[in-house]
């Protein structure tokens, strides 16, 4: 009986798979990179050549206009009036004031310092030089040396505030701004969602005002109503108002930036640390926040651009910035008819800080990627 | 019908408890008795409370009436009762709830270094020493993300097992795996029942119950419809209720 079974019971058969093979030549490479992007159909291709065209017709007297027939160096005299090449004279004659605005020139090496201690900073961390850690607590502690070399004190001579001014002003409010509102936003994310009635109510009660009027009208009350409102004697000088004005506009929007990502982290990732007996704040510390965060990276860098922008309309309550140093300079009789030089030198420079921040956010994304938290 | 009478030996303790979500009644008046040692499986159609029932004894949900205890110290809403109680109590999840920003060894050396305060070094080679326990201690210093779900899962057993609980619970712990996967998982699992540990498992997988378990629980609409061993209860179930489910997935 058996040895008939055996007879007739086939074996199996034995499953082979198939090797991998490369794939077709026209989709790989420079020319399948041209295909996919650029002529994938009769649209696509039209549109690439009515680009081509049109960068034929801007580009060459754009050059010309900014490099070839550029006047570089001189005087208000070295520039023709109605000469077609851009006066780049006016903004090298103007430089100081456009980066450090009225700031006294036998200090300027103190803003010049501070200044290229930021960029070196911000370099490494573009490049990734160093630790991550040791960059990071560097960001944290950067600010206070450089209030002190910019303010002076303890051994410095104090240089007014109302003589700073420029892209030295704009950075700092900029570089204040962020470092304050993110820490406060994420509290007020946390707070909103609170089981405490209490916390939750004085969040939104935060946000929702801040978030419902614009910046100017923020700016405004800083620096006009909140001096009527403070005691006598107590002074606050109108630049740190207006910092206070721009940290808590921005630490609403951070907030529902933050609150953003606290929503999508799954319920199980909760039970998972109070299943073992983790607390609120390291549960929030360390498993909540870092996955939120990395969720909300580019909002996040989004936020920090606008703040940036955002501080060029201190210009209204008299506080002169990168680009209210530009309009000034551009009124100079000696100077007139080169603001348009000054302008483009002016969206250049926040073009490069901008588009830097927007890389450095694109390099965190990747790094989430290696984590995997995107497939997750 | 359960056994109410708690001795020396019992490491759980619920008593008349009742919960609901809102005016749901999803627990009704359940009465259990654990021993140590005991190895318990809750089976039962969704919905029946199961997950529930073993949620309310680490306090991640709350019950409104009746009483948990867990080793003597009563289930209270302070959170230092909750504490103590986690500590003893660990929980491996449906959906594995690791950490996906953290690598697996940092998983699974968490608990110990954060909750239990234990040196770096110490926490991480207690840790290297579990994952080998569940056989995946080459992808230590991979992202969960990396693993198919029966590692992470078995990863999550090692997360249990360094915080040196000695009551598991396990909810559905193989509902989400493929099929190639849940023997992987359950092969750790019966691993540790032959060990000196307490484990409510919520599983659905019968096999496994008649093997391990020495008593097989059956809910429903929130009550506990008969507990038995599972020769018993497999063979000869008491209630017509306990037959169909039984006919269904056995």
């Amino acid at each position: 009986m058996t040895a008939c079974f055996s007879q007739t019971a086939q074996m199996p058969l034995i499953f082979q798979p198939r090797p991998a093979l490369p794939p077709p030549k026209q989709s790989v490479g420079m020319i399948g990179w041209l295909r996919a992007n650029l002529f994938s159909s009769w649209l696509d291709a039209g549109l690439t050549v009515m680009a081509l065209f049109f960068l034929y017709r801007a580009l060459p007297p754009l050059f010309s206009w900014a490099i070839w027939n550029a006047v570089w160096f001189g005087g208000p005299q070295s520039c023709a009036p109605g000469a077609d090449g851009a006066c780049w004279a006016f903004v090298a004659d103007k430089f100081r004031v456009l980066m450090v605005g009225l700031y006294p020139a036998s200090e300027i090496w103190r803003p010049l310092l501070g200044g290229v201690a930021l960029i070196a900073l911000a370099l490494a961390s573009a490049l990734r030089i160093g630790s991550g850690k040791i960059r990071a607590a560097l960001w944290v502690a950067l600010p206070i040396p450089l209030y002190w070399l910019v303010n002076g004190g303890m051994g410095l001579s104090v240089v007014d505030q109302s003589l700073w001014g420029g892209l030295m002003l704009s950075i700092g409010l900029a570089l204040a701004g962020i470092m304050c509102s993110l820490p406060i936003g994420i509290l007020l994310a946390l707070g909103r969602r609170s089981d405490i009635a209490v916390i939750k109510a004085l969040c939104i009660g935060i946000i929702e005002p801040i978030r419902g009027v614009p910046l100017i009208t923020i700016l405004f009350m800083a620096s006009v109503m909140l001096p009527l409102f403070l005691p006598v004697g107590l002074e606050i000088n109108n630049l740190l108002r207006v910092q206070i004005g721009i940290i808590l506009f921005s630490a609403a929007y951070m907030a529902e930036v933050v609150r953003g990502g606290l929503q999508a982290i799954p319920k199980g990732q909760y039970d998972a640390a109070k299943s073992i007996g983790l607390n609120y704040w390291k549960t929030t510390v360390l498993v909540v926040l870092p996955q939120a965060l990395r969720h909300v990276i580019p909002s996040l860098i989004g936020r920090c651009i606008a703040l940036f922008k955002d501080t060029s309309l201190v210009i209204i309550v008299g506080l002169l910035d990168f680009l209210g140093m530009v309009k000034a300079s551009s009124q100079d009789p000696e100077w007139l008819g080169h603001d348009a030089e000054a302008y483009v030198f002016c969206a250049l420079i926040y073009w490069v800080i901008c588009f830097g921040m927007s890389r450095y956010g694109r390099s965190l994304e990747r790094l989430r990627k290696k984590d995997g938290l995107d497939n997750a | 019908m359960p056994d109410t009478r708690a001795d020396a030996d019992t490491v759980i303790e619920l008593t008349g408890v009742n919960k609901w979500y809102g005016n749901f009644h999803v627990l009704k008046q359940i009465d259990l008795m654990v021993k140590r040692g005991e190895r318990i499986v809750i089976c039962g159609p969704s919905g029946s409370g199961k997950s529930t029932l073993i949620r309310c004894i680490n306090g991640l949900e709350r019950h409104q009436t009746g009483a948990i205890r867990v080793q003597g110290v009563k289930l209270t809403k302070r959170a230092k009762d909750l504490h103590a109680i986690r500590g003893q109590v660990g929980m491996v999840f449906q959906n594995f709830n690791l950490y996906p920003h953290m690598t697996i060894l940092e998983n699974v050396a968490f608990a110990p270094i954060w909750v239990n305060k234990m040196p770096l070094v110490k926490a991480q080679s207690q840790a290297m020493h579990h994952l080998a326990r569940v056989q995946i201690q080459d992808q230590a210093d991979k992202y969960p993300s990396q693993l198919s779900g029966g590692q992470q899962q078995r990863v999550a057993i090692a997360r249990l097992l360094c915080m040196n609980c000695r009551i598991m619970l396990f909810d559905e712990p193989t509902s989400a795996l493929d099929p190639e996967m849940i023997k992987e998982v359950l092969d750790v699992m019966v691993a540790l029942a032959a060990e000196d540990i307490t484990m409510i498992c919520v599983t659905h997988e019968m096999g496994f119950a008649r093997t391990v378990a020495d008593r097989v629980i059956f809910m429903d609409g929130g009550e506990i419809v008969e507990s038995n061993t599972p020769q018993e209860l497999f063979e000869h179930p008491r209630y017509d209720r306990t037959q169909l489910f039984l006919s269904q997935i056995l």
